[in-house]
């Protein structure tokens, strides 16, 4: 049953923030190493964000953040995730978010939270680890 | 989970136009898995009811940008849409970047869309059975228009033929070779071709080329390609694009009807010649009085019914040549 299976990966950009060099640095990493990457752009709302995931089934999301909005975008998008039954989803991120702000993210449900200048190959590493076993 | 109950329930979410459903099916497809032709064959008796458009051409064009466009156009008349993108797999990494959903962001929030990125993948047939595949969950899942986006370029192109109903070929100026990027392939395929990006210099000259191009083609076709102009940002000559959309279909409706009372009436000739032929026969046989005859020898065992009827015809032929 695992034929063809690949590894499906939201790369999404929450909140105002006006550019996406690092998302679409990591998008790529992800795709060189042989997943399918679906990129959505800059500006999403979490419910975009959530909608996508769903429409795309994909396996693992991938949130970038400058803008220091996580506080209040990311506990929006682990309910939302939560709602539409969609917890199988590893959710990962990645940006600019203060240490002291850590536990509180991971404890909503986010696997890793990566800061800005992480080597690619971490990232890969660590989706390719943390794979959820989907039914 | 055990697998037959749970395609039984992605099958049956699937028709009731359930999202979640309509994703995890498009997966189970995707992936090739054996559940596949099951889930297929359980939603077949719903597809075959949406209008399914097929657009493509060189990357860059504008075909994501237009779709967005084509599908609120589509929504404000009432319809809704279903749209499968397909972009490349690297033949080297096997990964893809689908970005697609980057001009297509506001749709993904509207009920009555659903949006999906497909990889070509290596699929042993080409694309075309995996796309035709999700193109039949979406038309299973009651969307009226499903809208397929391929890169027309390298040998995927013409395979969007084993796909759409209507084919609509799309180019824009400044992309290069201009006309030589649209493919002779491609050229036959179209049933409307689009010049995309008319804010552009060298649209007209586009236009001209591809009407030039099509005046060559003499070959007699009941249907003929317009050639319209688009604005894909603004969303100029998208309502005319809709009307020439929903004129091909009209058109593909009026063949279809055409060739099935065409069968529908071979069927009933037949009927009627053998109706026809026998009552002729038996009453010819029943002046001569051999169909009496017969009828005491099977009565009496002495020959079985349809060793009987062979030689009472066999004699009849034989007596006519
Ligand atoms: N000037 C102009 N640019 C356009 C138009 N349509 C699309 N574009 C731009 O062309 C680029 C490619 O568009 P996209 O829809 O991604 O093309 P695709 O690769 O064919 O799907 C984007 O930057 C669009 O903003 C148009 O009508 N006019
Ligand atoms: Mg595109």
């Amino acid at each position: 049953m695992q034929s063809k299976r690949k590894i499906r990966v939201l790369i999404a950009k929450p909140g105002l923030d006006s550019h996406d060099r690092g998302a679409k640095v990591v998008a790529r990493a992800l795709r060189d190493a042989g997943m399918e990457v679906i990129y959505t752009g800059l500006r999403q709302t979490p419910e975009q964000i959530v909608e996508t995931a769903l429409q795309e089934d994909v396996d693992v999301i991938g949130l970038s953040i400058l803008s220091g909005a996580h506080r209040a975008l990311f506990p929006r998008i682990m309910e939302l995730l939560k709602e539409k039954g969609l917890t199988e989803v590893m959710v990962f991120a990645g940006g600019i978010i203060p240490d002291e702000d850590v536990p509180e993210m991971k404890k909503l449900g986010i696997k890793e939270i990566f800061g800005p200048g992480t080597p690619t190959e971490k990232i890969i590493e660590f989706v390719l680890q943390n794979m959820p076993k989907k039914a | 989970m055990p697998e037959l109950s749970k395609i039984e329930e992605i099958s049956q979410g699937v028709v009731a136009g359930d999202r979640r459903s309509i994703a995890r099916a498009i997966t189970i497809i995707e992936n090739d898995a054996p559940e596949a032709k099951t889930l297929i064959s359980k939603i077949y008796s719903h597809t075959g009811k949406a209008h399914i458009i097929g657009l493509t051409g060189p990357s860059g064009s504008g075909k994501s940008t237009l779709i967005e466009k084509i599908v609120r156009e589509y929504r404000r008349r009432g319809k809704s849409v279903g749209v499968v993108a397909v972009d490349p797999t690297s033949p080297f990494t096997g990964g893809a970047f689908l970005g697609d959903r980057i001009r297509m962001q506001e749709l993904s929030t509207d009920e009555g869309v659903f949006i999906r990125s497909m990889a070509t993948r290596n699929y042993p047939g080409g694309i075309a059975k995996a796309t035709r595949d999700a193109v039949k969950i979406l038309d299973a899942a009651g969307k009226d228009i499903v809208i397929v986006e391929t890169v027309g370029a390298g040998q995927s192109e013409v395979e969007i033929i084993k796909v759409a109903e209507t084919i609509v070929v799309i180019h824009a100026p400044g992309l290069g070779d201009d006309i030589q990027a649209i493919k002779a392939g491609l050229m036959e395929i179209a049933d409307i071709f689009v010049v995309n990006k008319a804010d552009r210099e060298n649209a007209e000259k586009a236009i001209t080329d591809i009407q030039a191009m099509l005046q060559l083609n003499t070959k007699e076709k009941a249907w003929k390609p317009p050639v319209l102009k688009t604005v894909a940002l603004t969303g100029e000559g998208v309502p005319q694009l809709i009307e020439k959309l929903e004129e091909h279909r009209t058109f593909l409706k009026r063949e279809k009807i055409g060739e099935k009372s065409l069968l529908r009436a071979e069927t009933e000739l037949v009927e009627a010649i053998k109706e026809k032929a026998v009552n002729s026969i038996i009453e010819e046989l029943k002046r001569e009085g051999k169909f009496q005859e017969t009828l005491q020898k099977i009565m009496a065992k002495e020959i079985d019914p349809s060793s009987a009827a062979e030689k009472l015809l066999h004699s009849k032929f034989k007596k006519a040549k």
